[in-house]
């Protein structure tokens, strides 16, 4: 074909046609978007004296308000007949896929939104300053440094930036072309490098955990997307469906959907974490402001792993033999390796990443055993886990966030002997969220262990569950050595100091204490929810 | 005109790019290097197009294209931080972060 019959089209003129974009559908993406471009004007238009208080309050209601159109949304989505459950359907000519599985996870990270927010505005643990430096331009341990500290300047951005990675996060789990979820991983991740450089106190461990990131991260993504381009060479086309289509009819050269396949999964398991693609996770848990690792341990693995999950079970699932063995191997290394290097960790919120790393394979586990139909599906076992290990994970670093002494945050575990005499109820409330990362009954930790197993033994994959049974084993015993740590340890010295929070925080450890409990002892509704939610809509 | 030729350019330039991340440490490279990958792709999504002969590989080039540009603002931004700190831009250097 000659370049002249693509480029320069007969020129009839034909009229265009005005995409069909359902807006109602799709309102709470762009609430969450508009809320950030809200975020943008009030830093440029409100006087910096009550520039911090607008940001929080328009966050904080613009989140809120888009929980609300979700709940609107989700009541409202169409069933689809087929021989699975779904609901939903394609909108914005094919570009965004708004079926249950997507309300869903736009719910639940609106949930850790709102709840990172909060941490993100509390100013009373360090002298009525928030986490966030004063001037990321001025050098650490500079005069400007400490002129803008005196003069209580303060980088109110970081509430527009979390808005803009929150709607990233969305439209990640949401798109149905591989070209608008490149987009999306973008602007999930762009605002997310630079709030890890923020920190107040520590400000070059923030710096090169940002540089590490975002060099890795850009990496990543360049991997994904050379993946998604000889996907595009072997398809045809970008969307989900039609390459589907392709892939179950076995077009084209069979090497470029192989290396195209390889390669976005490179991209998506950096993003989830799993090893051998999680040596940024450590670094960059423990170098970022303590608010922001709680955002983004929580929404960044939710959104990948519904992505990921729609792209291998929508677009790649006739390749299913080709892909499985693949996450089979990943997942084994992953769950053993996050629980044995955990062990050796001393720093608190180093161990809480390297967990972060086990559950990354736990998850992968569910991905690994395909169940679809009625009932207990995998998709619907990952989301109840990606939601109890979310709400646990910021509850745990909003914890982190409140044992302190006179450098700032105490991250090391010695540091930590004794908090069950210091403060009983933070000590309680953290060894909960550790049972729960455990997987002990009771908690939402092990009803979402359980399904996600159940789910993969359902799904054929048994060698895969008995793995996780023993890194769960491992890991169990490196968080009891924690708790006995926090209770019956002698303290270092005076023994660690645990600040006095605002009203913001303490409603954020009670929030998650509290969906943690729920999911463990009540989790009917919840998991009738995810099984409402039915399969991915293309 | 096959595409093979265009596709093994893109894949040449795509490893130099990959193997560039790994080897160089100045991090104002490496993130060069990471522009080359993308550039990478760029070619390969025009040369898919015209295989293909329709336009969404093109449209996607721009899109990469917008992309990049704001990846260069963060990753300035961040670069620069660390270089008024430090006086050095190189990856080696920043190595606090330790197990």
């Amino acid at each position: 074909m000659s370049a002249v019959s693509v480029l320069a089209a007969p020129m009839a003129p034909s009229p265009i046609d005005a995409p069909d974009i359902d807006y109602a559908t799709i309102s709470p993406l762009l609430i969450v978007l508009g809320v950030a471009v809200a975020g943008v004007l009030v830093e440029a238009f409100v006087p910096r004296a009550y520039r911090f208080v607008t940001q929080v309050v328009v966050a904080v209601v613009g989140l809120v308000a888009a929980f609300g159109a979700t709940v609107w949304v989700a009541t409202d989505l169409p069933e689809v007949g087929g021989d699975v459950p779904a609901r939903g359907g394609p909108t914005a000519m094919g570009a965004l896929s708004v079926d249950g599985p997507a309300v869903f996870t736009w719910g639940m990270l609106l949930l850790f939104g709102v709840l990172g927010v909060l941490l993100f505005a509390e100013r009373r643990l360090d002298g009525g300053l928030s986490a966030f430096t004063s001037q990321a331009s001025t050098p650490p341990g500079s005069t400007d440094e400490r002129r803008a500290t005196q003069l209580r300047i303060e980088h109110s951005e970081v509430f527009p930036l979390a808005v803009f990675a929150l709607g990233g996060m969305m439209f990640f789990a949401t798109a149905n072309d591989l070209l608008a979820m490149f987009v999306a991983l973008e602007v999930l991740s762009l605002p997310l490098y630079l709030m890890c450089g923020l920190a107040r106190r520590r400000r070059l461990l923030s710096q090169e955990a940002a540089m590490k990131y975002f060099l890795l991260g850009a990496f990543s993504s360049a991997f994904f997307l050379y993946g998604i381009a000889l996907t595009y060479g072997y398809a045809g086309s970008f969307d989900l469906g039609e390459i589907s289509t392709a892939v179950s009819n076995r077009i084209g050269g069979e090497n470029l959907l192989l290396a195209g396949m390889a390669l976005i999964m490179v991209g998506l398991l950096f993003k989830v974490a799993a090893v051998p693609f999680h040596a940024w996770t450590p670094d960059v848990y423990q170098g970022a402001p303590t608010p922001v690792t709680a955002f983004m341990a929580a929404g960044t693995k939710a959104a990948a792993f519904v992505a990921m999950l729609r792209i291998f079970y929508v677009a790649f699932d006739g390749a299913r033999w080709d892909w499985t063995p693949v996450v089979w191997g990943v997942a084994i290394v992953t769950m053993l390796f996050g629980a044995v290097v955990s062990i050796a960790q001393t720093d608190v919120k180093r161990m809480l990443a390297y967990s972060s790393i086990a559950h990354a394979g736990f998850v992968l586990v569910g991905l690994a055993g395909v169940v679809t139909g009625t009932g207990l599906t995998s998709l619907s076992a990952i989301l109840f886990y990606l939601l109890a290990y979310g709400v646990a994970v910021i509850g745990a670093f909003a914890v982190v966030m409140l044992v302190r002494d006179a450098g700032g945050e105490t991250t090391h575990l010695g540091r930590w002997a004794g908090l069950g005499k210091e403060s009983p109820l933070l000590a309680i409330a953290f060894t909960l969220f550790l049972l729960s990362f455990a997987g002990i009954p009771l908690t939402g930790g092990f009803i979402s262990k359980w399904s996600v197993f159940a789910a993969a033994w359902e799904g054929g994959a048994w060698p895969l569950v008995v793995v996780g049974v023993v890194a769960s084993a491992i890991a169990l015993f490196f968080y009891v050595r924690v708790v006995v740590l926090l209770f019956f340890a002698a303290p270092q010295g005076d023994g660690p100091t645990v600040a006095v929070p605002s009203p913001l925080t303490s409603s954020v450890v009670v929030v998650a204490a509290a969906v943690t409990i729920v999911l463990g002892v009540l989790p009917g509704p919840v998991l009738e929810l995810v099984q409402q939610v039915g399969a991915f809509v293309r | 005109m096959s595409v093979e030729p265009f596709i093994g350019l893109s894949a040449l330039l795509f490893t130099i790019g990959a193997v560039g991340v790994l080897v160089r440490r100045n991090a104002i490279v490496v993130f060069m290097c990471v522009e080359l990958m993308l550039n990478a792709c760029n070619l390969a999504f025009v040369t898919f197009a015209r295989a293909h002969g329709n336009l969404d590989g093109q449209v996607a080039a721009f899109f990469v294209m917008v992309v990049a540009a704001a990846e260069v603002v963060v990753g300035l931004a961040i670069i620069v931080s660390i270089f008024r700190t430090r006086r050095s831009a190189s990856v080696d250097d920043a190595s606090l972060l330790k197990l």
